[in-house]
């Protein structure tokens, strides 16, 4: 019997696919998601918006409310350490969480280098702008990607924008000869073998979601379209007027995002989506998706 | 040609569409009622059973499906296609397609650092072991009349068996480019 090979890792994102993992704060959020359909859940202190609006350093939530969580529901519980924290990961693998997401929305404790996750039991979900960031995620052993988006934000343009440049790496590779691929590696600054199992295969080689700013069920749709395996929500559910009702549509978006009449049904009398905010009028040095590289 | 359905609504569908593409079958998406006219089997997939079910139940496919299924429909379902499969699970739910006369723990194996791959023995599929992956895995913890177990593991766990017209496996086989059990399946088309 062997425990936590990249098969195990791997294969639990593949479960996942299709389903939309939300931010809960509570064990009764977390119930909540769970009943209305949630694939899995992100265990943390605040969400997004309020870290926005807090400020200050952001860590590892407190495990005995991870664990209520845990408690709480039969799905996968997540939860958050920050980028380069291999002593937190440690925590919540020791915690029995289901996948760690080492996240930019999270205060970085290493401004040169990610978690050696390959090290890990438990698997990793880690955030990326495009291909090449991708690569290098999956290289240090990363087994479910997402996209940065702009956490906290309720505005899915970036999550667009990171989501069509992984894609775009990806076709370009496609239509590359052999000879060209070591150049495209270094251009990229992602391992070679990787590189060159994208341009074999035509795909990632792990689980891909949006995330980061998606906060209405026809944002979900939009990333389902885009070529995302499945959606993160974060502050877009539990910052909404009427969560449950938020929660559901979402979910129901997610799995018919082909079939525009259900997007529409899902979307009427939703309440207030969260607040959002304009990307341009955030202050450069507080964009969490420039955290990492 | 024969079509096999698969249910989409969450989980590893694609994985399964693939490998059955691969052995021939034409296959079909399953996200609402009408998607079930025509198919000559279906796949249930791994994924998260909650999930799975409600989203059947909101869809309106357990009724449909329940009578297809009483109607000798052949059906595959893996880790939570067996669970929505089942009479019995110790998690009180209501869109259990009560299919196959097993009673079915969730997440019997504990949480995802104790998923796990071993070989199994599955005397049906031949003399070669399967190699079977675990993911957050069910297992069977009691056999009605008229069910077969397929495979246990080395401690006599059942994680594999079949009635009539319905197989179901703890486990995926279809992560693990071993084509035997999508095959057993089509044989019982």
């Amino acid at each position: 019997m062997d425990k936590g090979t990249w098969t195990v890792k791997a294969g639990l994102a593949q479960m996942l696919k299709g389903g939309v993992i939300m931010d809960v704060v509570t064990p009764e959020q977390a119930k909540i998601a769970e009943d209305a359909g949630a694939c899995a859940v992100m265990a943390l202190e605040r969400v997004p918006s309020d870290i926005r609006a807090y400020g200050g350093v952001a860590r590892m939530s407190d495990p005995s409310m991870i664990e209520k969580i845990m408690e709480a529901v039969s799905i996968p519980v997540m939860a958050k350490c920050r980028i380069g924290h291999f002593v937190e990961a440690q925590v919540l693998e020791s915690l029995g969480v289901d996948y760690i997401d080492e996240s930019e929305v999270l205060t970085p404790a290493d401004e040169a280098n990610h978690i050696w996750k390959h090290d890990f039991k438990v698997p990793f979900v880690c955030g990326c702008r495009d291909l090449g960031e991708a690569l290098r995620r999956i290289g240090e052993g990363a087994a479910m990607i997402r996209t940065k988006g702009e956490a906290g934000t309720g505005n899915v343009v970036e999550a667009v924008r990171h989501m069509r440049a992984v894609m775009e790496g990806i076709h370009r590779l496609q239509g590359m000869r052999e000879d060209e691929l070591m150049a495209e590696a270094k251009r990229l600054g992602a391992p070679f073998e990787l590189v060159k199992e994208v341009h074999d295969s035509g795909r990632l080689p792990v689980v891909n979601f949006a995330a980061g700013g998606i906060a209405t069920p026809a944002d979900a749709a939009l990333m389902m379209q885009l070529g995302a395996d499945g959606n993160f929500v974060g502050s877009g559910i539990f910052k909404s007027s009427r969560p449950e009702v938020m929660a559901r549509a979402i979910v129901e978006a997610t799995t018919h995002y082909q079939n525009p009449d259900i997007i529409a049904k899902v979307s009427h009398d939703l309440g207030k989506a969260m607040p959002g905010l304009e990307i341009k009028s955030i202050p450069e040095d507080e964009l969490l998706s420039k955290r990492g590289w | 040609m024969k079509k096999i359905g698969v249910l989409a609504l969450q989980g590893a569908f694609v994985e399964h569409v693939s490998v059955l593409n691969r052995l021939g079958v034409e296959t079909s998406l399953v996200r609402l009622p009408q998607e079930l006219d025509g198919i000559d089997g279906l796949v249930i997939p791994g994924g998260e059973s909650t999930t799975i079910g409600k989203l059947m139940r909101a869809y309106s496919l357990v009724s449909p499906l329940k009578e297809l299924i009483a109607g000798g429909l052949p059906v595959f379902g893996t880790c939570a296609g067996m669970i929505l499969l089942a009479k019995q699970t110790t998690d009180p739910n209501d869109y259990s397609l009560g299919a196959v006369d097993i009673r079915v723990r969730r997440n019997a194996f504990g949480r995802q650092v104790d998923s796990f791959e071993t070989e199994l023995s599955v005397p049906v599929l031949g003399d070669t072991p399967f190699h079977a992956v675990f993911i957050r895995a069910p297992w069977i913890e009691k056999i009605g009349d008229g069910v077969k177990v397929l495979a246990q593991l080395h401690d006599g766990t059942p994680v594999a068996a079949r009635s009539k017209n319905v197989l179901v496996t703890a486990f995926h086989p279809e992560l693990t480019g071993d084509m035997r059990f999508h095959a057993y399946f089509l044989k019982m088309i």
